[in-house]
């Protein structure tokens, strides 16, 4: 990584990062992708999201799906780990909760592949500042 | 300075920015009762952790007590030290303090001295309405100090003087909560700790949770065998304390009252290790100018400063901290150890009897001396040149045990020929001492002149670390003082940098000197206590007819007769000593 | 239906803790370049002091004032510190942040290194947080690397950085003066204030301590602007509080609420309700060092002063949620039993006095209480409350205060008639066989652990209560529900 020199690097930095984000969600964007996030705090690997993860990078990318799946921090839903949110071009991300292979088999399989809607969403009640 | 107005108790106190509550509130004659709170005035040692919780007082606008040893006084400020809140919370918490204290004053070594059980007497405590368990642990005992920690009240006093004054760091608080108490690390015994026996937690300790071993019934066990002579020593600073354990003012010298009490008590010769001072003074002083004129002479090999090692707390520090400079202190034996060898070397063999069947107490301001009478290279064939050593407190309690009336004893002299001293050898129980008996001597053998003006002032007080420059007829000495193992610690740290300019430097390890022993008296704080001591020895060398230790006509006489010459054959194997390193071994499970 | 706002937690969930690009790309590091490039220390102080932040590791002081004692005292050298020792039974918000978005910490410590002259953090955390010490690592790692920390920072000529310093577990060493002893290698027990950290702290430099949480809300603050900040929230509790939210609730976890959201909206809205639809009848904040809200509390807006109000405290954001089956008493032991283990022993009234008050609770919930007892147990409490050296004494009583101020019935239940209406109390517990009931099946008395049930087959069987420990087996295995609890 190179080192900022001034503001100015770091907001130019930024706003490139920033458009690399969007287009990620742009429904027609050519650099669009699916994102799948896995909550992989201290609570969420207790409960099982590191298996989870990985079934995830390799089931996605052995089915032929491309996805963007990243680890992050705790999502808050601590009583329905492991949690993922997975966010398809163009829609709102939906979070699942208890989460575990057969389960993440599912939600590429039903949700991402054939959009179906299925069991285990949990609503997002919160904003972000 | 800043002056800050506030109001105690209605009263208006006028007193210097950054003064506690608790002094503040003296000065308008309120006595607010303290128990971890601890001050030796004039000699930089306090401890106020504000642990005990004792001294709260009520400060108007405060939502909770405040410490009143460790809140300092604000502009405006209103204080009230004996409302209803407040002396339900005092109470309340020594009520706590003696729910977790074994109730055991009937038998307990501080009974009398005990600073809780006068703080529950104070407070008029009559029942512990808080009664639960109490935290229990290990008794250990060493060869000088035992440990009974169930009567640990967490004051802290003995962890500042281990850590703050001595450095020694044998003691720190372990554990946490209701089994928090003050051990050694990792809660070994006190053997397996840098410990130097230097007593300075017994001595200021307010419970008996820090005592030392009382070797008392050995004593009187001797006392009672008619095959044995026993003979007894008593250091120079008891003199000046003894009294105050039978209600005389400190300072009091009970040199005259102390023979005739040891002579009732049944010693068969009461003898002074005063006497074994001045032989103390001919070695180590004929070492000095030994090393002094080899030194002079461009001679390399010769190590400056010389530093005295009559202080057996002192040598164990050494042989703890700095074993590789164990080459430096003088290698005479203490007063004690000399007199040991003497007596049952000489005397006894005058007296016609084999050592064996000689017993030697010694009667010290001190703890380490239990220790050092019982080190190895101090016997011969297991028989120790001293058998017991007993502390100024522990005769005490044996002339009270006896039905002596201390007070109405009369005065006696010293037997001879080991009780004859000079007035170089009394100042030894005071900081300073050993060193200005040394110049005395050291002047005119050095000088071969008279030394008129005997008394060297520049020597004494209380100031933690002294130097001064001693002219030797034109040659000038220079003189460090350090009492207090910490202070100690910086001379000894300058010598190791190569830093010290000095020729010869004294080091006790108590605060005070000896008059300051861990085997004294309790002062309880008072360091008015421990400066009257002080001016009583200088009194008692003032008043002696003889007062350079190389002009005692027995000293003389043992050379002539026995010894040969300072630092000769003789002598050398029966009054000078090595040093071991003991840096190995402290912490470690057997 | 209540929102929750998210300040301090903004980036967890969202964010790849390991990649700074991703802290970045979400206005990372924005705020420490207005602030080193465009705002003077007293400015970025002046913005902290009238977004009303309180330090949310319990004390709720004003952030932005001791900011700015930390920056009028001359010295050499002084310390930011991070207090990341979170030790309250049931709160974790600061490991969730440290472990969602490391960098927002150190990007706030640095601000805080700018406006009181530090050049030096050093971040206190537990060593039972080995996730977040090594998000910490890559993060800092990271920043140093894009010149976001060390020397010269964005070319600046500002040298700032962070080292970590591991805690042992101790809940003590989440008090400040005790925290900086720690650090020092010293025994992790407080010390008198005055003097303050923020005059004599670390090394006996200035040091300013500030919470997790606490610093998490700085960014935001710079760069949303304190008016954003400040229309959150009630009158003098500004911004959002992140709660660990615990115990007999449906949605166990990490909300963020705006001050002043209700006990009735973070418990039923936010949180789902009670477990098995039961009846809610107490939530504990603020810890052991907290009281208990009851359901007369359901609609206070929670807030700092509110709570304390209430004979609680905000605490760092712990948050329990009991219910009818909970035992008050009980409770009130549990976290004495906690504060007897987390005092380090310093001063008697917390380190005895604590201990007799668990005793006397354990004598109570034992069945062998008087009603002197319950006197003692108020005496005490205020006494040591009264008389402690630290917050943890200070405030270790507050359970078993608020629990006899609300509860009071509870404890005159166990001392007069030696009853536990919860059923949690065993030893007021007896378990009976219901003789109408009893077919004289055996199969109780042959699971009776201590062979306390008697009785030949086919006829009633009984159960000796001087050998029963009341383990529940015999009414675990009866299929007639011949045995019950009275």
């Amino acid at each position: 990584m190179a080192i900022l020199e001034s503001i100015k690097s770091l907001t130019e930095l930024r706003e490139k990062l920033k458009a690399k984000q969007a287009a990620l969600s742009q429904k027609d964007n050519p650099q669009s992708t699916i994102q799948v996030k896995v909550t992989m705090a201290t609570c969420g690997i207790a409960s099982g999201s590191r298996p989870v993860y990985d079934f995830m990078k390799e089931e996605l990318s052995k089915r032929n799906i491309p996805a963007l799946v990243s680890q992050v921090g705790c999502m808050g839903f601590c009583y329905a780990e492991p949690t993922i949110e997975v966010t398809m071009p163009g829609k709102s991300p939906v979070i699942f909760g208890f989460v575990n292979t057969k389960k993440a088999d599912e939600i590429i399989e039903r949700f991402i592949r054939k959009g179906e809607v299925i069991d285990g969403v949990i609503p997002m009640n919160y904003e972000t500042a | 300075m800043k002056t800050i107005k506030l109001i105690i108790d209605g009263k208006t106190a006028e007193v210097p920015e950054n003064t506690t509550l608790l002094k503040a509130a003296k000065t308008v004659g309120i006595d607010i009762p303290t128990l971890c709170y601890f001050e030796l005035k004039d000699m930089n040692i306090e401890n106020r952790p504000g642990g005990c919780r004792v001294c709260v007082v009520e400060v108007k606008g405060r939502r909770n007590l405040a410490p009143a040893c460790n809140t300092m006084v604000a502009e405006g400020m209103e204080v009230y030290t004996h409302n209803i809140r407040v002396l339900n919370a005092r109470r309340t918490v020594l009520e706590l303090i003696l729910s977790d204290h074994p109730a055991e004053c009937l038998t307990c070594a501080k009974s009398g001295s005990c600073e809780l059980q006068s703080m529950a007497q104070q407070l008029g405590v009559r029942e512990i309405p808080y009664q639960g368990e109490q935290s229990k642990y290990r008794k250990d005992t060493s060869p000088a100090i035992i440990r009974d920690v169930d009567k640990c009240i967490m004051c802290r006093r003995c962890e500042m003087m281990c850590n703050d004054v001595q450095t020694v760091g044998a003691l720190n608080a372990v554990n946490r909560g209701f089994m928090a108490v003050v051990a050694p690390a990792f809660e070994m015994n006190l053997e397996k700790s840098p410990c130097t026996y230097c007593g300075q937690c017994v001595s200021v300790c307010p419970t008996g949770a820090l005592t030392e071993v009382d070797h008392s019934r050995n004593v009187i066990n001797a006392l009672a065998d008619p095959a044995k002579t026993v003979v007894v020593q008593t250091a120079p600073a008891v003199r000046a304390a003894l009294g105050e354990e039978f209600g005389l003012a400190p300072g009091t010298l009970v040199t005259g009252k102390m023979v005739a009490a040891l002579r009732r008590l049944g010693f068969d010769y009461v003898f002074d290790t005063d006497f074994a001072a001045d032989l103390t003074i001919m070695e180590e002083g004929t070492e000095l100018l030994d090393r002094l004129t080899r030194y002079l002479k461009g001679d390399k090999d010769v190590k400056l400063p010389i530093l005295t090692s009559c202080c057996p707390g002192w040598v164990n520090f050494f042989e703890h901290n700095f074993p590789e400079m164990r080459e430096i202190p003088s290698t005479a034996k203490s007063p004690q150890q000399m007199f040991g060898p003497i007596a049952k070397e000489y005397f006894a063999k005058k007296l016609g009897i084999n050592r064996k069947n000689m017993i030697v107490v010694s009667i010290m301001p001190c703890l380490a001396k239990k220790y050092e009478c019982q080190r190895d290279e101090f016997k011969v064939d297991g028989d120790p040149d001293v058998n017991f050593s007993l502390s100024t407190r522990e005769l005490a309690h044996l002339i009270k045990a006896s039905n002596i009336d201390f007070s109405s004893l009369p005065e006696d002299d010293f037997d001879n020929p080991l009780g004859e001293s000079t007035g170089a050898s009394v100042i030894f129980g005071t900081t300073g001492g050993v060193i200005e008996a040394a110049c005395r001597t050291a002047y005119e053998l050095y000088t071969g002149k008279k030394l008129e003006k005997v008394d060297f002032k520049e020597l004494r007080g209380l100031e933690n670390v002294r130097h001064a420059t001693i002219d030797f007829d034109g040659l000038p000495i220079n003189i460090g003082i350090a009492h207090g193992l910490g202070n100690a610690r910086k001379l000894l740290e300058d010598i190791r940098d190569g830093k010290s300019q000095f020729h010869a430097i004294e080091i006790m390890a108590c605060p005070g000197g000896c008059i300051g022993g861990g085997g004294q008296p309790y002062h309880h704080g008072d360091s008015e206590v421990i400066k009257l001591r002080a001016s009583a020895l200088y009194r008692e060398d003032a008043g002696k007819p003889i007062r350079k230790s190389h002009e005692n006509p027995f000293i003389l006489e043992l050379y002539k007769d026995f010894l040969g010459k300072p630092c000769g054959e003789k002598s050398h194997h029966l009054l000078h000593t090595h040093y071991f390193d003991k840096s190995a071994g402290v912490f470690v499970e057997e | 239906m209540a929102r929750q706002i998210r300040i301090a937690l903004r980036n967890c969930g969202v964010i790849d803790p390991e990649r700074i690009e991703d802290y970045i790309s979400r206005d990372g590091y924005m705020a420490l370049a207005t602030v080193l490039t465009e705002l003077s220390p007293e400015a970025v102080i002046e913005i902290l002091k009238k977004s009303g932040l309180r330090g949310r590791g319990g004390g709720g002081f004003p952030a932005g004032l001791k900011w700015e004692i930390t920056r009028k005292v001359q010295a050499d050298q002084k310390y930011v510190v991070c207090n990341a020792d979170e030790g309250d039974p049931g709160a974790f918000m600061d490991r969730s942040i440290l472990e969602g978005d490391p960098h927002a910490v150190l990007e706030a410590m640095t601000i805080n290194g700018y406006c009181t002259g530090a050049s030096k953090g050093l971040i206190y955390i537990r060593a039972e947080y080995p996730l977040a010490v090594e998000r910490l690592k890559t993060a800092m790692k990271q920043s140093r690397e894009m010149g976001l920390l060390g020397n010269n920072i964005l070319q600046t000529g500002f040298n700032f950085d962070i080292d970590i310093r591991y805690g042992a577990g101790a809940f003590v060493c989440g008090e400040e003066t005790a925290l900086i002893h720690s650090m020092e290698g010293l025994r992790g027990e407080p010390t008198v204030k005055p003097p303050f950290p923020s005059v004599e702290g670390y090394l006996k430099k200035p040091t300013n301590v500030n919470n997790v949480e606490t610093f998490a809300n700085v960014p935001v603050i710079i760069n949303k602007g304190w008016e954003w900040f400040a229309s959150i929230g009630t009158e003098k509790s500004k911004g959002t509080k992140v709660f660990a939210l615990a115990g007999k609730i449906n949605n166990v976890g990490l909300v963020e609420v705006p001050m002043g959201t209700t006990l009735r909206e973070v418990i039923y809205e936010i949180g789902g309700g009670i477990q098995g639809g039961k009846e809610f009848k107490a939530a504990q904040t603020g810890g052991p060092s907290g009281g208990c809200l009851t359901k007369k509390h359901l609609d206070t807006p929670i807030d700092y002063d509110n709570l304390i109000a209430a004979g609680s405290m905000m605490g760092s954001g712990g948050l329990i949620v009991m219910d009818e089956d909970d035992c008050m008493v009980a409770i009130a032991k549990f976290y004495l039993g906690f504060t007897v283990e987390e005092s380090c022993g310093k001063c008697s009234p917390c380190r005895i006095g604590n201990k007799r008050l668990f005793e006397l609770l354990e004598k109570i919930t034992q069945g062998n209480g008087t009603m002197e007892d319950i006197d003692k147990l108020r005496n005490l409490s205020t006494v040591i409350k009264d008389t402690s050296l630290c917050g943890l004494g200070q405030s270790s009583p507050n359970p078993v205060l608020s629990t006899i101020e609300n509860f009071i019935g509870e404890y005159h239940e166990h001392v007069k008639d030696k009853k536990c209406r919860s059923k949690v109390c065993k030893s007021m517990m007896q378990y009976l066989v219901v003789p109408e009931k009893c077919i004289g099946c055996t199969l109780c008395a042959r699971n009776c652990p201590v062979n306390a049930i008697s009785g030949e087959r086919k006829q009633v069987h009984l159960i000796d209560q001087e050998k029963c420990i009341k383990c529940g087996a015999c009414m675990e295995k009866c299929k007639f529900n011949a045995i019950i609890i009275n």
